[in-house]
């Protein structure tokens, strides 16, 4: 089959890799239809993800049809078209029951769930092309994919929906409600969004579905904020606004009452803190750089709630614990807990509900996948998602 | 459990192959460590001591208290009491779960033979007895005196609260042999004593909860 691999910093290869094959009874092997590129594979095209290995294939987000079926699942059969999410979750573990599959205890193999034990003091669930802490497992980027658990995670679509209105159920789109939900939204409230990549896209649909009387949308793209305007948002462009005083004019000097920082480790910008952040990440003292979300956690009203679906890896410094503290602040986060909103989400798009398809600005063929990435990480303004057909 | 097999399929890149990630992340965790959390899992817990002591009451083959290692680790698992020790009680069905050991011949009621995989791909043998068998409850073992790695080792299982299955809480303790392999043995095991236990647990986890052992091959012949 061919499948995107990676080798390194800013070097991803199309090549040809041997077919995957049942392993596991509960398997199965899906032939991808199409697949997308990730804000978080764009971490480690950048190289900010440790435990990579050359050879690596990528991919998360993906969808198809079932090959290949494990003598273990009993409810999908060969013809199935279906999303996977890119979460793999066991279903029984303690965590899978509590419907908190990003920390699936089964799913990242004992040897490869040493590392984030050491690193977090917990496993997390093992999760599709995304790295050794994670698994491991090859990702969707690829002709053909083999899919742990199988009976748990991926839905069937009906034939209906198109490709492209339903791929996104396997992340951004449960990752950009997740972040909404985290926002416990009430009557009133202001959300605010720092980045407006496809995750945050979502997250701001999602805050105006749960209610949000105004969503923010902060970014420094032009098409992208256009995006997140059409979506019904309110824009400040950070390059050519303060904007925390933005953020208080805005609502009446109280500040936004939920924060949602859909930036994650990588956050542009000169800012002084992000220099300096900067300087270390090279020299290894930090890992992560959470300018974003130290703006976010400063501008978040008293008694606010701040949601975290950015990808954090590691450590960061300054983290303004006071102002969580002494403002009395809610932070939640986590890698989204795909499989509990996918039967939900689709309705919703069945319904018309949510748009899914409105951020989409580039469809590729697989082969083209390497291109495609320095296109996402280099031209994001004008690419703001690719969709990889296969 | 005694030895480090794994390595073979160890995933640990070198920060070269992570990008600037890793070192940077090992760095932060080792502050988190330095204020202790880690601490118990390199010293033996004050239960992991009652275990030797235990083991030690049982017989010659037990490991001397002075010169072995212990460790222990406790998990929970989503699956009765009485199914997780008949499973555990069926000794020639450990090597499914047990990284570094080959093969268990069950000889009688409390006897077995063990092969374990030794540091540098060597190998050995010994045969093993029953100490204490409590159904639902407790099963220890323990090698025989002529054991080259006199060892024990004892698995608990106790209902874990509010539903949540039961805990499962394994102490191994061996007495490394003398010599240069021995010591080979005794520094891979001093770098981090918890870790084959640590999965093994997880392995058998994994099985009892989910029916199979998760792997990341996309090929059987890989996994
Ligand atoms: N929690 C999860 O399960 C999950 C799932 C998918 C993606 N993610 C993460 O969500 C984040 C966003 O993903 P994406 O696909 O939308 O990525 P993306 O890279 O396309 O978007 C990030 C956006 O943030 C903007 N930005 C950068 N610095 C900023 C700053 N200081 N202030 C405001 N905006 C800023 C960028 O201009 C860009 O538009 C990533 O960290 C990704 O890894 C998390
Ligand atoms: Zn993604
Ligand atoms: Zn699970």
């Amino acid at each position: 089959m061919r499948a995107l691999t990676w080798h390194g910093k800013r070097d991803v290869r199309v090549e040809t890799l041997p077919d995957p094959e049942i392993v596991n009874p509960r398997d199965i092997i899906v032939r991808v239809t199409s697949t997308a590129i990730c804000g978080s594979d764009l971490h480690l095209y950048h190289g900010m993800i440790p435990a990579m290995m050359p050879g690596d294939v990528l991919g998360h987000e993906f969808m198809g049809e079932v090959v290949e079926v494990g003598r273990g699942n009993t409810s999908l059969k060969k013809g199935d078209r279906v999303v996977v999410p890119f979460v793999i979750a066991c279903g029984a573990c303690f965590h899978c029951r509590k419907l908190q599959y990003s920390s699936c205890e089964n799913s990242n193999p004992a040897d490869t769930a040493d590392l984030p034990e050491t690193v977090y003091g917990h496993q997390t669930a093992g999760l599709f092309g995304y790295s050794h802490l994670t698994g491991g497992y090859a990702g969707g980027q690829a002709e053909l994919v083999r899919v742990p658990y199988s009976d748990v995670g991926p839905i069937v679509v009906p034939e209906d929906l198109t490709d492209d209105e339903v791929l996104f159920l396997s992340d951004i789109l449960p990752t950009g409600w997740m972040a909404a939900e985290n926002c416990q939204i009430e009557e009133g409230d202001t959300v605010a969004v720092w980045g407006c990549g496809p995750v945050g896209l979502f997250a701001i649909q999602s805050a105006l579905l749960m209610g949000a009387s105004q969503v923010i949308a902060i970014d420094h793209m032009p098409t992208r904020l256009e995006l997140a305007q059409r979506l019904g948002a309110k824009v400040i462009d950070f390059s050519s606004a303060d904007v925390y005083s933005a953020l208080l004019d805005m609502t009446g000097g109280i500040g936004p009452d939920a924060v949602i920082d859909a930036v994650g480790m990588e956050s542009h910008g000169f800012a002084f803190d992000n220099i300096v952040d900067y300087a270390k990440q090279m020299l290894m003292l930090e890992s992560d750089r959470p300018s974003a979300l130290r703006q976010a956690i400063f501008a978040c009203r008293a008694g606010g709630r701040v949601s975290i679906p950015g990808v954090y890896g590691g450590f960061v410094d300054k983290f303004p614990i006071g102002a969580v503290m002494e403002k009395g602040l809610t932070i939640r986060s986590g890698q989204t807990h795909v499989q509990k909103y996918l039967p939900r989400l689709l309705d919703m798009i069945r319904e018309k509900k949510i748009d899914t398809t409105f951020l989409i600005s580039h469809r590729m063929p697989l082969e083209d996948a390497a291109e495609a990435y320095r296109m996402f990480s280099d031209e994001p303004d004008t690419t703001t998602k690719v969709v990889l057909k296969t | 459990m005694f030895s480090h097999r794994h390595a073979r399929g160890l995933h640990h890149p070198t920060a070269k192959q992570g990008g600037i990630g890793l070192l940077a992340l090992l760095a932060g965790a080792a502050a988190v460590w330095a204020v202790g959390s880690l601490i118990s899992d390199i010293k033996p817990s004050d239960s992991a001591r009652k275990e030797r002591q235990k083991g030690r009451r049982i017989g010659s083959g037990a490991p001397d208290e002075a010169k072995s290692a212990v460790v222990g680790r406790t998990v929970t698992i989503h699956r009765p009491k009485a199914e997780l020790y008949d499973a555990w009680r069926d000794f020639a069905r450990l090597p499914e779960f047990l990284e570094n050991v080959e093969s268990i011949a069950v000889l009688d009621e409390t006897r077995s033979r063990w092969t374990v995989t030794g540091p540098a791909g060597t190998s050995f043998e010994f045969f093993s007895v029953i100490t204490e068998d409590r159904p639902g409850e407790v099963i220890a073992w323990t090698s025989e005196p002529d054991a080259d790695v006199r060892n024990s080792g004892r698995v608990e299982f106790r209902d874990a609260p509010g539903g949540r299955g039961t805990e499962v809480k394994a102490t191994i303790a061996y007495e490394p042999p003398g010599g240069p392999l021995g010591q080979i043995f005794a520094k891979m095991l001093q770098r981090e004593p918890g870790l084959q236990v640590r999965r093994d647990l997880k392995r058998f986890k994994q099985l009892m909860e989910t029916g199979e052992i998760a792997v990341a091959a996309s090929r059987r012949a890989e996994s």
